[in-house]
């Protein structure tokens, strides 16, 4: 697989939407070159951070919320 | 239903209360209306817990309920057209999708060793909130269900009741507007400033020779 071939699919590959044999090839390609495996790191890294982004104290009064709620049931 | 389901339910959500509640803000964009969506999610919660087979699924199926109440609403209180974004805004100069690691990989920036891992390594929360809260609705709530929430694309088509092709266009837009986004915010916040004393240093290094 080429560089560009792997950077076309690299979101769908971080995203796990490829199937298992063009996922191999692209692991393949990243461990042998150095460019196109920074590429992914760093999407790996700004991925996680978005996922970071979905987790937010919930403030008391909302906890205070659901348990009246659960209570209530 | 028996003390033991509910002792189970009240301290699942006690349990989930932070990423349900963080996860509604990004979709709300609001702290009130996250509250309420949290709310109204734990409620529907509780009357489908029948249907729930496997409780070792708790987690997914109730963020799945979160997204569904949130994208049901959404897109029936969606009175007007969403403002229209202009296609292309999403590429760089060359007509190429946005990427943020290019941007920081340009010639004159390799002479500082790995600037992307220092800009990623120094990206605030609040940076990326800002910037995934400035995406448009539909683009937000793409990324939202994907990188925030891990559903797969045809989930997340199936909850947006859309093609998959539809939802991988809109996350394709939706990260390029957002590197953008974070590529000004990085320039903004000083990035240049340190591009330009690497510069400094490095002319100072030429005249030396």
């Amino acid at each position: 697989m080429t560089c560009e071939e792997v950077l076309e699919h690299l979101f769908a590959y971080l995203d796990r939407e490829l199937d298992d044999q063009t996922s191999a090839e692209i692991e393949h390609h990243l461990e042998s070159c150095r460019g196109c495996f920074s590429r992914a790191e760093f999407e790996r890294k700004l991925k996680a951070h978005l996922r970071d982004a979905g987790e937010s104290a919930a403030p008391e009064s909302l906890r205070a919320r659901l348990k009246y709620l659960i209570e209530k049931f | 239903m028996d003390a033991g389901i509910r002792q189970f339910f009240a301290a699942e959500v006690e349990r989930l209360a932070d990423r349900l509640f963080g996860t509604a803000l990004r979709l709300t964009r609001n702290r009130d209306d996250a509250e309420d969506l949290v709310a109204e999610t734990v409620a529907k919660a509780w009357a489908k817990l029948p249907e729930l087979r496997d409780l070792q699924c708790f987690d997914a199926w109730i963020q799945r309920i979160l997204a569904n109440t949130f994208v049901s609403e959404w897109r029936h209180r969606r009175a007007s057209p969403e403002i229209a974004i202009e296609p292309g805004v999403e590429h760089d100069e060359e007509g190429e999708p946005f990427s943020l690691f290019e941007k920081l990989h340009q010639p004159f920036l390799l002479w500082w060793a790995s600037p992307e891992e220092s800009v990623i390594a120094k990206l605030l929360r609040e940076d990326i909130e800002r910037a995934l809260d400035g995406l448009p609705d539909a683009f937000r709530i793409a990324v939202v269900l994907v990188d925030v929430q891990g559903h797969s694309y045809p989930e997340a088509a199936e909850l947006l009741g859309v093609p998959v092709g539809t939802v991988r266009s809109r996350l394709a837009r939706a990260r390029g507007l957002l590197q953008r986004s974070l590529w000004q915010h990085a320039r903004d916040a000083g990035f240049h400033d340190n591009h330009d004393h690497g510069k400094e240093a490095r002319d100072q290094a030429a005249d030396d020779v």
